[in-house]
């Protein structure tokens, strides 16, 4: 009987099918495979996202009079509230961190080679809109920090040249970062973020699945074995992923995060506003430039050069190899070293200053 | 020929659901009573050497009592990026907390990224009721 029933399943879901998949994919092994476990530690943080995120759904309320209150309810009244929100909160700051740490990897094994440059292009996609859930997520809780975040966000979208006013005005709903902006940026973060970053990672580990995992350019391939995904590789994974709720939780529990103040938009900056710490190498990199450099305005230039450093970075597969095909490893490891360290060094005096 | 009627129909009817979407998402114009003048408190709710933000319109306004009789006023919103402005009262400067400008009590740009000066208000004592306006 319980034999039929399994058969009558497998016949119409096609399981067969599924596992002959999975009985033939493979990790190669060698002594860069750690690597390979960035990206699903990135789609666990992602899962968890949407899980806390979820939870959060049940109380918050993307109003200017009530999202803050709503908030400090999930902190202080509801049960569990504050490991939620806080959860939800560390857990995307992991989650941008990993997901570097995880496109750092791709770029220093040269993983960004034919056939995989829509991997990498997905990828660069997918850190966009993590950044633009960072953003977007920011601002929900109607504080005060997070109110110039936004405005100083939403001003730097606005002064690209020719499109930046109309994107200003679409991102907060009007002139003003205000009850217009909080609806929008709360549609964007539940609604628009999640449906376009889940269509995009189906395409990313799709690819990944279809073209396998690189193996890096100076490891021969006579040298190199292979382990079974499942479960050999998996079960690893898992292991890692309860390694990384297990600091999630600890990180959570001990420095749960903060709510601030009420956003009051006729109050000055407070001193010491900063933003995420993702976005503080540009912050301090906007604030060292003077208003005017030569003809051009200061600000002007700070994002031009943001804009056009992103823009090669998303097309480092065109630039990265050689007309046969492999690998460029100096430039590309140098220009990955260069900005890992104008990140981390920028970050930092962000910080500090 | 076909093809073309084909893919011509297609990209006519996706127009056609784009576009109530594009126009959907951007924000209709709200039209707001210009605001030329608003009554900022009273004389002696300001300490000389302090600042405060007033409501200026739906724009924050700096009043600053730099003495006992020199009142300033200006915008508040920093020619940067669009950081609301605050009066330190130890440098008699004002400042703006996000991007570290300055600015004096002209609203001239002293130091940092600020490219343009802060637009500066009236002040006129009305009694004991200060008022600011737009200089015309």
């Amino acid at each position: 009987m319980k034999a039929q029933a399994i058969d009558w399943f497998k016949e119409r879901l096609g399981v067969d099918a599924i596992r002959e998949v999975m009985d033939h994919k493979t990790v190669p092994v060698h002594s860069a495979t750690r690597w390979y476990y960035f990206g699903g530690i990135t789609l666990f943080l992602f899962g968890i996202q949407v899980v806390t995120g979820t939870l959060l759904l049940f109380y918050y309320r993307p109003t200017v009079a009530e999202g803050f209150d709503s908030v400090r309810f999930i902190m202080t009244r509801a049960d569990f509230g504050w490991l939620i929100r806080s959860i939800h909160s560390w857990s995307a700051n992991l989650l941008i961190f990993v997901a570097f740490v995880h496109m750092f990897s791709v770029v220093f094994t040269h993983a960004y080679r034919s056939p995989r440059e829509l991997t990498w292009g997905s990828g660069i996609a997918l850190a966009g809109l993590m950044l633009g859930f960072g953003f977007s997520g920011y601002l929900l809780p109607w504080n005060q920090i997070s109110y110039f975040a936004t405005k100083v966000g939403t001003d730097v979208a606005g002064s690209v040249p020719v499109v930046g006013v109309a994107i200003a005005r679409i991102l907060r709903g009007g002139e003003d970062v205000g009850a217009a902006t909080l609806t929008r940026f709360f549609a964007l973060h539940v609604m628009v973020l999640p449906m376009i970053t889940a269509a995009l990672i189906a395409l990313h580990v799709l690819l990944v699945q279809k073209n396998g995992m690189s193996t890096p350019p100076w490891i021969a391939a006579s040298r190199v074995r292979h382990m079974k995904f499942f479960p050999n590789f998996f079960l690893r994974e898992v292991m890692v992923w309860y390694g990384v709720l297990a600091i999630l939780g600890a990180l959570a529990a001990i420095f749960p995060w903060e709510l601030g103040e009420k956003a009051d938009p006729f109050a000055s900056a407070p001193k010491g506003i900063r933003p995420e710490w993702y976005f503080l190498a540009q912050f301090y990199t906007l604030k060292l430039i003077p208003s005017h450099v030569w003809i051009f305005e200061g600000e002007l230039l700070g994002i031009a050069g943001f804009g056009a450093v992103a823009l090669a970075w998303a097309l480092l597969p065109a630039w990265g190899v050689n007309r046969a095909g492999q690998a460029r490893t100096r430039l590309v490891t140098g220009a990955g070293i260069v900005l890992v360290a104008y990140l981390a060094v920028f970050t930092v005096l962000g910080y500090v200053k | 020929m076909l093809s073309w009627l084909l893919g011509g129909g297609a990209l006519a009817s996706m127009a056609s659901f784009f576009y109530p979407v594009a126009r959907f998402l951007i924000p209709p114009p709200v039209t707001e009573a210009a605001v030329n003048e608003v009554a900022a408190g009273k004389v002696q709710d300001l300490k000389p050497n302090s600042g405060k933000i007033v409501k200026f319109g739906n724009k924050p306004a700096l009043l600053v009592r730099v003495n006992d009789t020199e009142w300033k006023a200006f915008s508040a919103v920093c020619t940067h990026l669009n950081c609301t402005v605050q009066y330190r009262d130890s440098t008699q400067q004002i400042w703006c907390a996000c991007h570290n400008g300055t600015y004096d009590m002209s609203g001239r740009v002293v130091s940092g990224p600020p490219p343009n000066p802060l637009e500066e208000y009236a002040v006129n004592l009305r009694g004991d009721e200060v008022v600011i306006s737009k200089r015309a």
